[in-house]
């Protein structure tokens, strides 16, 4: 009865969530359901969480990727969160992001250590397969 | 069955679970949430630390108020300097398998305390509200010295018993307006209660609400202890000192009846059933399907023939 399986096996997990000012959850919702529905185990929360209450929920369910949804310029802090999912020794956790993004911010981005900029235009099925695949990598640290 | 893998990480990772990392515990409740290979290694670590925590499960209909009243419960707690885990079970869709896991968005007062530590699991397709290693994420809790842990059940309304097995306190959450709680206490929810909540008493009908359930409870006179009433409004917290301090006071009653061997032999019991299920349900056995036909053509009873069975087969 007991059906041991190997790590890579389970579904991806994800958090979806907001940081910042911006309080429009929208499009973190839409993003979250089309996740599930692509067969992901996703922790939704609402706008407006603080870094370390990020790092924390990261930490506790033990999730593959963050996917931060950012209107406005919240982007903006994202590479402070970088920074805390390192000190917290969850290096392994992969980061993407999602929203408007202006080129120079993503450059930005990317060299902070988030792995990949959703745009507006990105189709469910890039969304999906980029998420697939970096769980996977954040997976086997 | 494997006898689980005792590799070098492993050894390590139950040593920093022991030491209470919550990197560790994180990482332990994966390991046993995906039944994997270093899962048995881990659990038998935690075997000789377990009974120590007052589990407490919450159940009731979807919206009913569960997660904001485990939130204001939290806060109750975290006064009293006491630790807690927490374990959601959120549905997984049939179709796709995924899940949201959703809950922990009304537990908002407690993101950055290190006392509080949350786990949202998904239920993956199992039945009765929790997932099938629910109760191994409460012991690993258990384990590690959480004084309360919590486990909130799927809200689908009306079959989630299962927590009974695991909680030593069964809380259920009904609030006025949702019509079918009353179903859900008819269809065995009010066998399982300990404590019957009628919460968002900030509703104009919760008292219709109180008043039915009461005399709901009057008609039973099972001989257990009284199921005991309570309301509360979760999301500005009245009502909840009162929901802590009968919590405790019912723990404090049913303690002393719960044995280590008491618990263990129903953990066992539960094993036992799975294995029985899945052994006579799906192993190819030419000898299993001669015990049917001889059911089939009347020459056996069901009950000689399960019999037969476990002695036969299944006593290896
Ligand atoms: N008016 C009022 N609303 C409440 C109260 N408690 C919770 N709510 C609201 O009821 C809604 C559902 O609350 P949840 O805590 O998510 O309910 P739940 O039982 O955990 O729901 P599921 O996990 O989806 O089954 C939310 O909008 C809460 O803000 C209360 O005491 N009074
Ligand atoms: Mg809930």
């Amino acid at each position: 009865m007991e059906s041991t399986s190997n790590r890579s096996q389970r579904p991806p997990k994800i958090l979806i969530t907001k940081i910042g000012l911006d309080g429009h959850d929208r499009g973190s919702r839409v993003i979250a359901t089309q996740l599930r529905d692509a067969g992901m185990e996703v922790v939704y929360t609402g706008p407006w969480q603080e870094i370390l209450a990020v790092v924390k929920l990261a930490l506790e369910e033990d999730v593959d990727v963050i996917g931060i949804s950012a209107l406005a310029t919240d982007h903006l802090l994202v590479p402070k969160l970088m920074d805390a999912l390192r000190s917290a020794d969850l290096a392994h956790v992969r980061v993407v992001v999602g929203g408007i993004v202006p080129p120079e911010d993503e450059s930005a981005l990317l060299m902070a250590g988030v792995s990949k900029v959703f745009h507006p235009g990105s189709s469910r099925d890039e969304i999906v397969s980029d998420m697939n695949r970096l769980a996977s990598e954040a997976r086997s640290r | 069955m494997s006898t689980g893998s005792n590799s070098e990480a492993t050894t390590d990772l139950t040593a920093r679970l022991l030491r209470g990392e919550p990197a560790a515990l994180a990482r332990a409740i994966t390991e046993v949430e995906n039944e994997t290979t270093e899962m048995s290694a881990i659990l038998r670590a935690t075997q000789p630390r377990l009974g120590k925590a007052t589990i407490v499960g919450f159940t009731g209909a979807p919206g009913a108020g569960k997660s904001t009243l485990i939130s204001a419960y939290i806060k109750v707690l975290r006064a009293r300097d006491k630790t807690v885990g927490v374990v959601t079970v959120d549905p997984s869709s049939p179709f796709s398998r995924g899940a949201i896991l959703g809950d922990r968005i009304r537990m908002a007062e407690h993101t950055t305390d290190l006392g509080v530590f949350v786990r949202s699991v998904a239920a993956r397709g199992h039945l009765g509200g929790i997932s099938r290693t629910t109760a191994r994420i409460v012991d690993i809790f258990d384990a590690v010295g959480k004084d309360v842990v919590i486990v909130e059940t799927v809200g689908a309304g009306q079959s989630e018993v299962a927590v009974a097995e695991i909680a030593d306190i069964k809380v259920v959450v009904c609030a006025p307006g949702l019509g079918d709680d009353v179903q859900a206490i008819k269809a065995g929810l009010l066998e399982i209660a300990d404590i019957l909540v009628v919460n968002k008493h900030d509703l104009p009908s919760a008292d219709t609400t109180i008043r039915s359930l009461k005399a709901m409870l009057d008609l039973r006179n099972n001989n257990r202890d009284a199921v005991q009433v309570l309301a509360t409004v979760a999301t500005t917290g009245v009502g909840v000192n009162e929901l802590a301090e009968t919590i405790e006071s019912k723990c404090t009653m049913h303690r002393p009846t719960r044995s280590p061997r008491t618990r263990i032999r129903r953990v066992l019991a539960g094993i036992a059933g799975q294995i029985v299920e899945t052994h006579l349900q799906d192993t190819d056995d030419s000898a299993i399907d001669a015990v049917c036909d001889a059911v089939q053509r009347g020459d056996l009873s069901f009950e000689s023939a399960a019999q037969r069975l476990l002695a036969e087969r299944l006593g290896r």
